[in-house]
């Protein structure tokens, strides 16, 4: 079910402003891709465009095209609701649904897609809170509200909820930046465990995290502020961080930016 | 060793916290008196209302809870609310049953329906028409509404009379009755609830909704799971003040309805009553004792308004773990 992501040529706006121009790349099934960059380079607004949550800012739209295997996301008969069902996200801070219990908040995609069953619903909030090694921790509390857990856990359930509905590929828009370092170990552990069905794509500020969790790295750079963001270069991660092709990644990570 | 002069010389960094407590004092004091003050303003009231309802109920000769007349001036005092409780919980029911869904409707359309351009115009226009004067929507009601829902009511005679609550005893009698009250009321009440719900649903996080979209959720499907269950309790708060002006709607339900003192479940048929257009008629001609009376009713509408609005709290209450306050 994990696919690959081959986008060309994309460019995203908000209003008149262009805030990322002419990307293209290609993103390999059950791997993680790991994008970084430094503040405003458009990561978070790419990452964005692969589920087409970009859009739903008043007056954002893209140019370009994003493949999905054979499916053009942006093409005129695919419809943004299916696309955002088959690409799942996780966002920066935790937002479990506030007014739902863990057990809802793990179903509520489910339920979007009309599945009503019990029994099937059981078996889903099962295997999705394993699958986000929350199930031990929460298991005796499911119908407690999801807002009682604490920042780490309440994460975990947004990923235990983005899994339940099996999508193709899973975006993680910083998922660890609002978390202390012990949960931010254990997303990280998760991440290494998922990719082997999913196809991840995750935005980090943190460079170490990126070197730990993923296959292949991404850096994205703006020519200064107001200029639309750019992918620098995409490569293996110990390539990136040892030995980069190109001058402005390794200033980047090694501290000499700006 | 040497040790650098503190940048705030000792004696005024005291100084200026001494000053700051004696703000914290008054403003504490201020602050604890006010709220004083509105408890003794609302035992005030519920002392001397208590106390002219009793002069008046000791005297009564009639129940008065289940009496329908309204007579405590004559020599043989007899006076009841039993329709003046039923023809205020009736129209006030039918108001709610009309204003909340539409209310609930309009504060989504300008909340996250409408393009910016239209909605901050018409979220205006709403709030406008919260400050129409209530005599001035009791005239458009006697004038227009009354003359004008003559075909609705024959419909609903006509299809629903079956449902025994909407047929009409005398077809065609002019609509002065508790429907039409109710029409007006929901009108009146509208813009409070779409005000208030509004903003409610603008404060929805943006995360929660996103969160929604990103599991597929259609526009209508994110507010059914992020922004309505979010607004819950705001709805409920909001529905209790629309409920509050319904209850104790005054002169415009005054000037619409036909009031006598039959009780009948036929809401087309014109007559009945309410405790607040009850008081507003009888009040300038009531002898001393008639107006003690009068307080009575008043009374037991209070403590009506205390009860649904307790009753809303304990909902709200009863769901606290989920508000998202703890998000």
């Amino acid at each position: 079910m994990a696919k690959r992501i081959d986008v060309s040529g994309l460019s995203a706006y908000y209003g008149s402003t262009r805030a990322i121009e002419d990307i293209s790349m290609t993103i390999e099934p059950r791997s993680v891709t790991a994008f970084i960059g430094p503040s405003g380079c458009g990561k978070s607004t790419f990452l964005r465009t692969l589920n087409r949550m970009h859009e739903v800012i008043p007056s954002a739209r893209v140019e370009g095209k994003v493949m999905l295997d054979d499916e053009n996301l942006y093409g005129s008969n695919i419809d943004p609701v299916a696309v955002r069902r088959a690409v799942g996200m996780v966002f920066q801070r935790p937002n479990p649904f506030p007014t739902m219990s863990i057990y809802d908040n793990v179903v509520a995609g489910l339920k979007l897609a009309g599945v009503k069953k019990k029994s099937v619903l059981d078996g889903v909030v099962e295997k999705s809170l394993k699958g986000a090694n929350l199930w031990n921790e929460v298991k005796d509390r499911l119908n407690k509200p999801g807002a009682g857990l604490s920042g780490g856990q309440q994460q975990r359930l947004c990923i235990a909820r983005a899994i339940a509905v099996e999508p193709q590929v899973l975006l993680m828009d910083e998922p660890c930046s609002a978390l202390d370092p012990i949960s931010t170990l254990a997303i990280e552990d998760l991440i290494g465990e998922l990719k082997s069905q999913y196809t991840i794509v995750i935005v980090t500020h943190n460079m170490q995290q990126a070197a730990r969790v993923s296959d292949r790295t991404a850096f994205f750079n703006l020519a200064g502020v107001g200029q639309p963001g750019k992918l620098v270069e995409l490569d293996d991660t110990p390539r990136i961080f040892s030995n980069p092709s190109v001058q402005a990644t390794e200033d980047y990570i090694s501290g000499r930016f700006g | 060793m040497t040790s650098s002069p503190p940048a705030v010389p000792p004696g005024r960094d005291r100084r200026s916290r001494r000053d700051s407590r004696v703000g914290d004092k008054i403003f504490f004091n201020l602050t604890r008196g006010s709220g004083i003050l509105l408890l003794v303003i609302m035992a005030a009231i519920a002392g001397f209302l208590a106390y002219r309802s009793g002069l008046a109920l000791s005297k009564d000769e009639g129940n008065f809870l289940t009496t329908f007349e309204w007579t405590p001036d004559a020599p043989k005092p007899v006076f009841g609310i039993a329709v003046l409780a039923f023809g205020t919980i009736v129209s006030a029911v039918i108001a709610m049953a009309i204003a909340v869904p539409v209310a609930i409707g309009v504060a989504l359309f300008i909340s996250h329906y409408a393009p910016r351009k239209i909605a901050q115009p018409f979220a205006y226009l709403v709030d406008l028409l919260a400050a129409v004067p209530s005599i001035v929507y009791g005239l458009w009601g006697a004038l227009f509404l009354v003359p004008h829902i003559n075909g609705l009511t024959s419909w609903m005679d006509q299809y629903l009379g079956w449902t025994y609550v909407f047929s009409q005893t005398v077809p065609g009698a002019t609509p002065r009755n508790l429907f039409t009250v109710g029409i007006l009321l929901a009108i009146m009440v509208l813009p409070i609830i779409t005000a208030v719900t509004r903003e409610v649903f603008r404060q929805v996080p943006r995360m929660h909704e996103e969160a929604a979209l990103a599991l597929g959720a259609t526009r209508w499907e994110m507010i059914r799971t992020a922004v309505l269950p979010f607004g819950r309790p705001g709805i409920i708060s909001a529905s209790m003040l629309g409920l509050g002006r319904a209850l104790g709607e005054t002169i415009a339900v005054a000037t619409v309805l036909s009031a006598n003192s039959v009780l009948s479940l036929h809401i087309l048929d014109p007559g009945g009553g309410t405790f607040a257009q009850n008081i507003a008629l009888k009040f300038g001609e009531a002898q001393p004792f008639g107006r003690d009376a009068l307080m009575a009713s008043g009374l037991v509408l209070f403590v009506i308004t205390l009860v649904v609005n307790g009753a809303a709290r304990l909902i709200i209450a009863r769901r606290k773990e989920y508000s998202g306050a703890a998000a």
